[in-house]
């Protein structure tokens, strides 16, 4: 169909657009060996210090703390409501069903400031105090939908009838979801959890809306950013962020079958939702 | 005492089997109790949440104590759409023209890219092509702009890279440009890979079809290839203006002084004045409900 001088200019065209989206991330990993505390390119002198540094940073780790137990309990409250709304939205028919489906889906639909700001109000409306409650609260809202997606895309291949013939076998509910349901779905719920869990870990935006005095990771990084302080320190978080975001990721995606809908979550949770 | 074991098991089961079948008798009941427990947090706090902070943007806060007096007003829409003072209405408007200038960058940028992995790539390269679009979606967006203040700053890469061309400096540092820039940068992954997933679905032997009945690559890519594609263009500018209009950190850190977006002030003002800031950030939910209404309205997304 294409000349072959289409191809090539397409092969070019496609070589550079994953260029740019490389060189950014290449450039900081470059930054957190470099010695001097000044950012200036090309880097004269390398060192890994600044890991050390960072290390003992007490700050740097309670930051760390709070985004993991953040990360945690957010990932746990998606895992069950997730798991819950995707078993009720596919194997039943009823009412409303799409409009379920379309609130679940809204927090990662619209922009972060939204999620943010609505919380906010309820808060201060509650009369509620911020707290890392308040963080957990706002990171499970959007997380939920990344477990639904998974566990939902799960669902969808596999037959309902295996659960019937297991029924039929002389096994009790909770027999079939032991050694029925379970490990269909066992793959899918760690793809799900480790990509809510990549999400809460990353989130900035909803974090500055409902969290007090507490700093989350990103949020440490935002504070030293804005007043430019620390930056080497920094530059070693951001490597480190990179390292630990790609594996989730990298996991969840050997886990899936079809590993494109589970992975991509966040942009086929739309995809999927409309069809 | 094993006899008794035995049975207190045997009945263990025997409530645990009773359990099962009557939720297998009354599918409703397991309805109820699978469906209740997500859709009452969500709505007890979400829908709650989206309600609380419309009936926010309808009161008005004390400006000496920034407490919130419940008086019905429209005082706050009429501060943002005020033509006397239109700061508000010219950020809205900066903000709206961003939001589209990123996401036709975006579709520019990705087509080619998604059209290369569908239909030229083989399987490795393909899938190869997925995971280096997959991993920068996923690395931490901070960090991602972050990256970019380096690049752009004085004595950073790009200006290195200009100056070895015997090029002048860029002086993008804290201008629109290099907002635009960046914000093109984070959400591009999110246009790909819909656009990907359209192109993926398109059947290789419409594309012979077209061939065979004389059309050339230009007018199979025209009839045939964009308007099954479009779908997939439109779920990927949902994204790139939805996040695009509710984002306030690339203007913190790339953008200048006259870089404010929408959600700068919703953010700057949510402590303070967060009456305003509630109805502020009405205008993004009001923005994308048109968007996703035009969409709909092209047909976006009965073919996805």
């Amino acid at each position: 169909m294409e000349s072959h001088a289409t191809k090539i200019g397409l092969g070019v065209w496609t070589a550079l657009v994953v260029a740019f989206l490389w060189i950014p991330l290449v450039i900081i990993a470059l930054y957190a060996f470099n010695a001097s505390p000044i950012q200036s390119w090309p880097i004269t002198s390398w060192s890994t210090k600044w890991f050390g540094v960072a290390w003992h940073d007490d700050f740097l780790r309670s930051s760390l703390r709070l985004s993991i137990e953040v990360g945690l309990a957010a990932t746990a409250i998606a895992l069950v409501l997730g798991t819950m709304a995707s078993f009720a939205i596919q194997r039943f028919a009823f009412f409303g069903r799409d409009s379920i489906s379309f609130l679940l889906l809204l927090p990662i639909a619209l922009p972060g400031i939204i999620t943010g700001m609505a919380l906010n109000s309820f808060f201060s409306f509650a009369g509620v105090a911020f707290s890392i409650w308040t963080i957990v609260i706002g990171h499970a809202t959007f997380c939920v939908v990344v477990v639904y997606n998974n566990v939902l895309a799960r669902l969808r291949r596999t037959s309902p009838s295996l659960v019937e013939a297991s029924m039929d076998l002389g096994a009790d509910g909770w027999q079939t979801f032991r050694y029925v349901t379970w490990p269909t779905l066992s793959t899918a719920l760690v793809a799900g959890g480790l990509l809510a869990f990549a999400l809460s870990f990353d989130e900035v935006i909803v974090t500055t809306f409902t969290a007090g005095a507490q700093t989350t990771l990103p949020i440490f990084i935002l504070d030293n950013l804005r007043q430019g302080q620390q930056l080497p320190v920094v530059n070693v978080v951001a490597f480190a962020i990179i390292l630990f975001t790609v594996i989730p990721v990298w996991v969840s995606q050997r886990l899936t079958v079809g590993g494109e809908t589970a992975a991509g979550g966040r942009v086929t949770a739309v995809a999927t939702q409309t069809e | 005492m094993a006899v008794d074991a035995a049975r207190e098991a045997g009945s263990f089961r025997g409530a645990r089997l009773r359990l099962s079948s009557v939720l297998w008798r009354r599918p409703w009941l397991k309805l109820v109790v699978l469906l209740v427990p997500p859709v009452a947090a969500f709505v007890a706090v979400y829908a709650a949440s989206l309600g609380a902070m419309l009936v926010s943007s309808f009161w008005t806060s004390d400006s000496f104590t920034a407490a919130i007096v419940h008086t019905w007003t429209l005082d706050q829409y009429r501060a943002i759409f005020s033509l006397s003072d239109p700061t508000y209405l010219r950020i809205a408007g900066r903000t709206i023209g961003m939001a589209a200038a990123v996401t036709v960058t975006d579709a520019i940028l990705a087509f080619p890219l998604a059209f290369f992995m569908a239909k030229i790539a083989g399987r490795r390269t393909r899938s190869l092509l997925f995971v280096m679009v997959l991993l920068p979606l996923w690395s931490s967006y901070l960090v991602r702009i972050y990256s970019w203040t380096t690049i752009l700053s004085k004595s950073g890469p790009l200006n290195w890279f200009l100056n070895g061309l015997g090029l002048p400096d860029a002086q993008l540092q804290f201008t629109n440009k290099a907002m635009w820039i960046v914000f093109s940068y984070v959400w591009l992954p999110f246009m790909i890979l819909p656009i990907y997933a359209a192109l993926e679905r398109i059947p290789g032997s419409l594309l012979e079809a077209s061939r065979d009945l004389g059309a050339r690559g230009s007018r199979t890519f025209r009839s045939v290839i964009l308007p099954l594609a479009f779908p997939g263009v439109v779920a990927g500018s949902i994204f790139t203006f939805s996040l695009t209009l509710g984002d306030y950190i690339t203007p913190l850190l790339v953008g200048g002084p006259g870089s404010s977006l929408i959600g700068n002030i919703v953010s700057e003002q949510s402590a303070s004045n967060l009456t305003f800031a509630a109805a502020y950030a009405m205008v993004p939910v009001g923005v994308m409900a048109l968007y996703i209404a035009l969409a709909r309205r092209l047909g976006a997304f009965e073919a996805l």
